[in-house]
């Protein structure tokens, strides 16, 4: 796991793809810094940092799509499988070499704060800022393995970019989406059938099965109306409880409002570990095929 | 050192290997020969632990490849058809990073780094980013890969593609170092090189086994592998009336030399066993006929290897019975 991470670090420095990422969302931040804190006085870095977090789906996917897809149009995987590690091993190194990149410039920003703290007191406590901080990283290191899993899917980085800029995007306009979508149980229905075709299709994909697809899909729908006319209630709001799930930027305004709650500290450590653990049976099923 | 059990893979309804079935003793340097697309590279990409098969088991040095992976890659340096190099790194970091892969300990990295480097010569390119290397050097880097951890099997994908005569010369020669203290498995299907480097070789075509046998066995199985090439000045009937009277000649063909005027090329079929040469050298000197060039030659294995691939169905039932027998000679040093 350390050869893969170290390796990973080397490369990341020698393509320039680390330091155009670092510089970039440093950048921003300060820019973001100077306007806001700096020039029209507010007094909280996390004004700042919550100002940039739209940038995240942006980069992070720069430093994601090459991660696997390169290896595997290079064929460097087969190096990788062949030699005495596990996939976990792999796959994990990958993805600490990704957050130590993120880690840097989060590093840096520790010390805006203290720059802060320079010009006097305010209401707010220095320590709002570095919880902010902390959600800056979390939520960037559960980009970082969405977007690590979806580089295991194919062979293209122009692929690979774009399908994460995409999802990203998506877990990013949640919000607004959710405000649309009415309580009700048949709004709920609509919202889970379109799951169920999802879900059809992606069984599709992985078995290459048209009957077996479409079975499991009509059983599915088949479950879910049933299910819908004997209890209702169950259905009411339901389809929002289920999005509010991958509403993640939406956790990231509690870290931004200076809240520190370990339900949300834990929401986005599972989703690293969702994520990482999909990339590993993904590898696996790669070669199993 | 290498036991391949009822080896299958399919993809779909493909059958890519077909029940194959081999074992590799220690030491010996096999050559894995088939026309494109017969399986080679998915076979070892099963023997490596790389791809899954579908049916069957492969174990290295007494494990099974998938279910003690790491004891089994351990003992297994591959090289695969396209060298697996980061192409921006060097050669000397990349090779650092394979020995830290392997679990080579930290003290000893760098000084079998420096080894491996000696032995692939790449030493004075070792600062150099892998993707200013050109196609040669890269394969010389995938191979010191390989090399890493010194480890007791090597499987060489296609080893001189892509390489100029000198290099392939070269290769040639530093395969055949390893093959002294290395059990090495080598796919090519450029048959000179088999020859030149393997002493047991096996042959694939359409995912089947159709032949596994030493080198030496495998030349001598065909038929009429004896003949003789002369180019000989002189008239043509004299020449004609001093071949058919020599015994052990079954048949010859003549034609006018491209390169010597007045000269005829011929080329003798002889019969199993016979030696004609001293022969045919006495009586032509009696007619005053110079003898220009004269040698023995045998059937190439590029012409075993047709053979074998068009009449596979025969050979392979031949193959079934012969089994039983020693599988050749064995390298001895």
């Amino acid at each position: 796991m350390l050869a893969i991470y170290k390796k990973e670090l080397r490369i990341y420095f020698h393509t320039m793809i680390g330091f155009a990422f670092i510089a970039f969302i440093v950048f921003l931040v300060s820019m973001f810094f100077c306007l806001y804190n700096l020039t029209a006085g507010n007094a909280s870095f996390s004004t700042s940092l919550s100002g940039v977090s739209f940038v995240f789906f942006i980069v992070m996917p720069i430093l994601t799509m090459r991660i696997m897809a390169e290896e595997k149009r290079q064929k460097t995987d087969q190096m990788l499988y062949t030699a005495p590690v596990r996939i976990t091993g792999i796959v994990l190194g990958k993805f600490f070499a990704m957050v130590t990149i993120l880690l840097i410039p989060a590093i840096l920003f520790l010390v805006y704060p203290l720059i802060l703290s320079l010009y006097g007191k305010s209401g707010r406590s220095m320590t709002a800022d570095y919880i902010a901080i902390l959600g800056f990283v979390l939520f960037g290191a559960m980009y970082l393995a969405i977007g690590l899993f979806i580089s295991t899917l194919t062979e293209s980085q122009v692929i690979a970019a774009v399908l994460t800029f995409v999802l990203l995007l998506f877990t990013y306009f949640i919000e607004l989406i959710l405000i649309q979508i009415p309580g009700t149980a048949a709004a709920s229905l609509v919202g889970f059938s379109a799951f169920v075709i999802l879900a059809g299709m992606i069984l599709y994909y992985l078995t290459k099965h048209v009957v077996a697809a479409a079975v499991a899909g009509c059983l599915l729908e088949i479950i879910l109306v049933v299910l819908y006319f004997v209890k209702r209630t169950w259905f009411e709001g339901g389809i929002t409880t289920v999005l509010n799930v991958l509403n993640c930027s939406g956790r990231l305004k509690n870290f931004y409002a200076g809240v520190l709650d370990l339900n949300e500290i834990l929401y986005f450590i599972s989703g690293c570990a969702i994520f990482i653990f999909l990339t590993v049976q993904a590898i696996q099923k790669k070669r199993y095929s | 050192m290498i036991e391949v059990k009822n080896l299958v893979k399919t993809y779909g309804k493909n059958t890519v290997v077909d029940h194959l079935d081999f074992h590799i003793k220690k030491g010996q340097v096999c050559g894995f020969l088939g026309p494109n697309g017969a399986g080679k590279s998915t076979t070892m990409n099963m023997i490596t632990g790389y791809i899954a098969m579908t049916e069957g088991e492969v174990r290295i040095n007494g494990y099974d490849i998938f279910e003690d992976p790491e004891q089994a890659k351990k003992s297994i340096g591959y090289l695969p058809e396209i060298p697996p190099v980061y192409m921006d790194l060097t050669p000397y970091e990349y090779l650092l990073f394979a020995a830290e892969l392997k679990g080579i300990e930290r003290v000893k990295r760098k000084a079998m780094v420096q080894d491996v480097m000696e032995m692939t010569k790449i030493t004075h390119m070792k600062d150099r980013l892998i993707k200013n290397l050109s196609k040669g050097y890269r394969q010389r880097v995938g191979l010191a890969q390989a090399l890493i951890g010194y480890p007791e099997v090597l499987i060489l994908d296609e080893p001189t593609v892509g390489l100029d005569p000198k290099q392939i010369i070269e290769m040639r020669q530093l395969i055949r170092e390893l093959g002294t203290n290395h059990t090495i498995i080598l796919s090519s299907h450029i048959l000179s090189e088999i020859s030149e480097v393997c002493d047991h070789v096996l042959i694939i075509t359409n995912g089947k086994l159709v032949a596994d046998d030493s080198m030496a066995s495998l030349q001598k199985r065909c038929e009429g592998s004896n003949l003789l090439l002369l180019t000989v000045k002189g008239d043509e009937h004299i020449i004609g009336n001093i071949l058919r009277s020599t015994k052990g000649i079954k048949n010859f063909k003549m034609i006018e030399s491209q390169y010597d005027k007045g000269a005829l090329d011929l080329t003798l079929e002889l019969e199993e066993g016979a030696d004609v040469r001293e022969h045919l050298f006495t009586s032509c000197a009696r007619e005053h006929c110079t003898i220009l060039m004269m040698k023995n030659d045998k059937l190439t294995l590029e012409q075993i290897f047709l053979e074998l691939t068009k009449t596979e169905e025969l050979v392979y039932e031949a193959e079934e019975e012969e089994k039983g027998q020693p599988a050749g000679k064995e390298k001895e040093e």
